[in-house]
């Protein structure tokens, strides 16, 4: 076994790691290639970052490509993901030339790999048209979404279903963000790497000297979100939740950290407003970090005395899965996947408002006992669902079944036979 | 004759089905797959659960916090799908039972679900463990280690694939002589149903030990 897969079977347990290769077995050589449209920031690239080297430990020939887009292309596909998340903000016909333009160059460009490869997974919408220019594709095309895309603005829907429908299977995180596609849709959860920077063990050492260095008092309670500066992250909720709490508990600190990820336009304008909103108050830290600062966000979900995911739409919200698995309690905005992971009374508590969040927040706060016992489930929950592994197994049961169009049952003890 | 331990998990996918009233889940239901039932019915066994909840079904548990009928969630509850070896004649029973409810409370058809309900199937996807039994007190030694997964293949999944409903440790006792009959026995007694997979491994621990003490003594 590899010095990755024992890693990871002293997390997962041996069994995991056995599955994987008993399902990877008939995918041996095959190329499987990943298109996104980020190297760096957002869950996504975070999650390619670690699965595509897992697939390639278990002897698939896995790819990770980035599509190249400009300012105008990112403009218009933020649009798409503002509306899958149920806003208005619909693209011009101009706007939608250009994805379709980028997305022709783009297939140009990639047109070597995406020939060639077996199964290729298209993340999101930003490189969906992508399929249009590969009639003759040779393998199965999966079309992953990472977004919470329960109620889409019918016209964005409409126009990117044309390109969806042309594929062979998708993926959504719930079954709530599922549409009518003719295709198989499957509901595979995100899932986080436990050795990754954002993730592995740190020592008190570089914990302390994190806090020394954001002026953050080990000895006062901490409230943290990690989040991109989007406005369905709902970072203004959080500072009214920090200042309503603060009345109760005049000591605490709120620590708003995010990156920018290249495929978010917005993110400038979202971080003024919270800037201006936080100014006045040391205790509030607005920090906006490099993307690859993630030991640093390790560090701060860890001195975190609750974690806050207070988002108003989220496709999954790994950052969520990242504070369980630190044995954090965590409290989360009533929306999407974090339905899936925060379970009230057990691993945090769901909400629906700056003042429910406060609520929460003052009752963990005056009951450190209850949110440790939270924090441990949290973990193990993480564990038996949310790491890596399972992941990759889901990810790998797909592929089989769509190449070897094995239907309702895959029995990998009747391939060895 | 060697018992081989596997384990299973389950990849679930939408049907595209969904319903937001009692109204639209009759009709979701009726024609919705029939794996989506026994999904509804048996895989929730294998979702994560911090609780023993007391609805046991998916159907059950959303008429119970979704519509909030507790006759209906109720009458859902007690249905016991081990009873149905054809599924449609279980689609059937839940359908009448919605019917007959509707009829009660004309107006529960229509009251708006606070969370629709998705209509899941799923696939299963079976491993090999690595772990051999070639006799009974083997198998005896291995069951506290079987995980959630190989309980649900060898007990649940196993009553799917055989023609008679047998689970997969009778099926291997069968073939080992009769002098096992009173095992069988207390296996065939176990339900499978009412309550959690880690349950269920206790009670099978329990049957083979009991076995193994009166055959000792």
């Amino acid at each position: 076994m590899t010095e990755l897969l024992e890693r990871y079977a002293e997390v997962a347990g041996p069994d995991a790691v056995a599955q994987l290769r008993q399902l990877a077995e008939p995918l041996k050589g095959m190329k499987v290639v990943h298109v996104n449209s980020t190297r760096v920031g957002g869950g996504v690239a975070e999650i390619l970052n670690q699965l595509v080297p897992l697939l390639h430990e278990l002897g698939v020939n896995a790819e990770w490509h980035v599509i190249e887009g400009n300012a105008a292309f990112f403009t218009c596909t933020k649009k798409f993901h503002n509306c899958l998340q149920g806003a208005v903000d619909r693209p011009s016909e101009h706007d939608l030339a250009v994805y379709e333009q980028v997305n022709a160059e783009n297939a140009e460009r990639l047109a070597p790999v995406l020939k060639e490869a077996d199964v290729v997974f298209i993340h999101d919408p930003q490189p969906a048209a992508l399929i249009r220019h590969f009639p003759e594709r040779k393998g199965k095309w999966i079309w992953r979404c990472h977004i919470d895309a329960s109620h889409p603005d019918r016209i964005v829907w409409r126009y990117l279903r044309q390109f969806l429908k042309d594929y062979d299977a998708s993926i959504f995180s719930l079954p709530d963000f599922a549409r009518a596609l003719p295709h198989p849709q499957y509901l595979i959860a995100p899932a986080i790497d436990p050795f990754s920077g954002k993730n592995c063990d740190l020592s008190e050492d570089f914990i302390d000297a994190v806090a020394s260095d954001f002026n953050l008092d080990r000895g006062r309670p901490l409230l943290v979100q990690v989040s991109r500066f989007d406005r369905f992250k709902d970072p203004l909720g959080v500072i009214r939740a920090y200042q309503i709490t603060k009345r109760f508990f005049p000591s605490v600190q709120l620590v708003l950290a995010g990156g920018g990820a290249t495929d978010d336009p917005e993110g400038g304008m979202v971080l003024a407003e919270v800037r201006a909103a936080a100014a006045g108050d040391p205790n509030i830290h607005v920090l906006e970090l490099p993307s690859d600062a993630h030991r640093i966000v390790n560090a701060f979900q860890r001195l975190a005395t609750i974690v806050l995911q207070k988002s108003t739409r989220e496709g999954f919200g790994l950052t969520v899965t990242e504070a369980l698995w630190k044995g954090k309690p965590v409290i989360g905005g009533n929306a999407g996947g974090i339905r899936l992971q925060v379970i009230n009374h057990h691993t945090g508590f769901l909400v629906s408002s700056p003042e429910g969040a406060a609520m929460r927040i003052r009752y963990l706060l005056e009951r450190p006992d209850q949110a440790q016992r939270m924090g441990e489930k949290g973990r193990k929950y993480v564990r038996e669902n949310f790491l890596m592994t399972r992941l990759a197994r889901d990810h790998l049961t797909l592929m089989v079944a769509l190449l070897r169009r094995e239907i309702e049952r895959i029995d990998t003890t009747q391939w060895r036979s | 004759m060697t018992f081989i331990v596997k384990d299973c998990a389950l990849i679930p996918l939408s049907t595209g089905l969904r319903a937001s009233n009692l109204s639209e889940f009759k009709a979701a239901l009726a024609m919705a797959p029939t794996e989506c039932i026994y999904h509804h019915f048996w895989g929730a066994l294998l979702q994560p659960r911090f609780d023993d909840p007391e609805f046991k079904n998916d159907f059950a548990v959303w008429v119970y916090r979704e519509i909030r009928d507790e006759v209906l969630a109720e009458l859902l509850a007690i249905i016991d799908p081990a009873d149905y070896s054809d599924l449609e004649v279980l689609r059937g029973e839940i359908i009448e039972l919605i019917e007959q409810r509707i009829e009660q409370k004309e107006w529960l058809a229509w009251i708006p679900a606070t969370r629709p309900f998705y209509f899941l199937r799923a696939q299963i996807v079976v491993f090999d463990t690595g772990r051999r039994a070639e006799t009974v007190e083997d198998l005896a030694a291995l069951l506290p280690e079987l995980s959630p997964g190989s309980v649900f293949y060898h007990v649940i999944d196993a009553r799917r694939r055989s023609p008679i409903c047998c689970d997969d440790f009778s099926a291997w006792l069968e073939g080992l002589g009769e002098g096992y009959e009173p095992l069988r026995h207390a296996l065939s007694e176990i339900d499978p149903y009412f309550g959690s997979l880690t349950d269920l491994r206790s009670q099978l621990i329990n049957a083979f030990q009991s076995f193994l003490h009166v055959e000792k003594v």
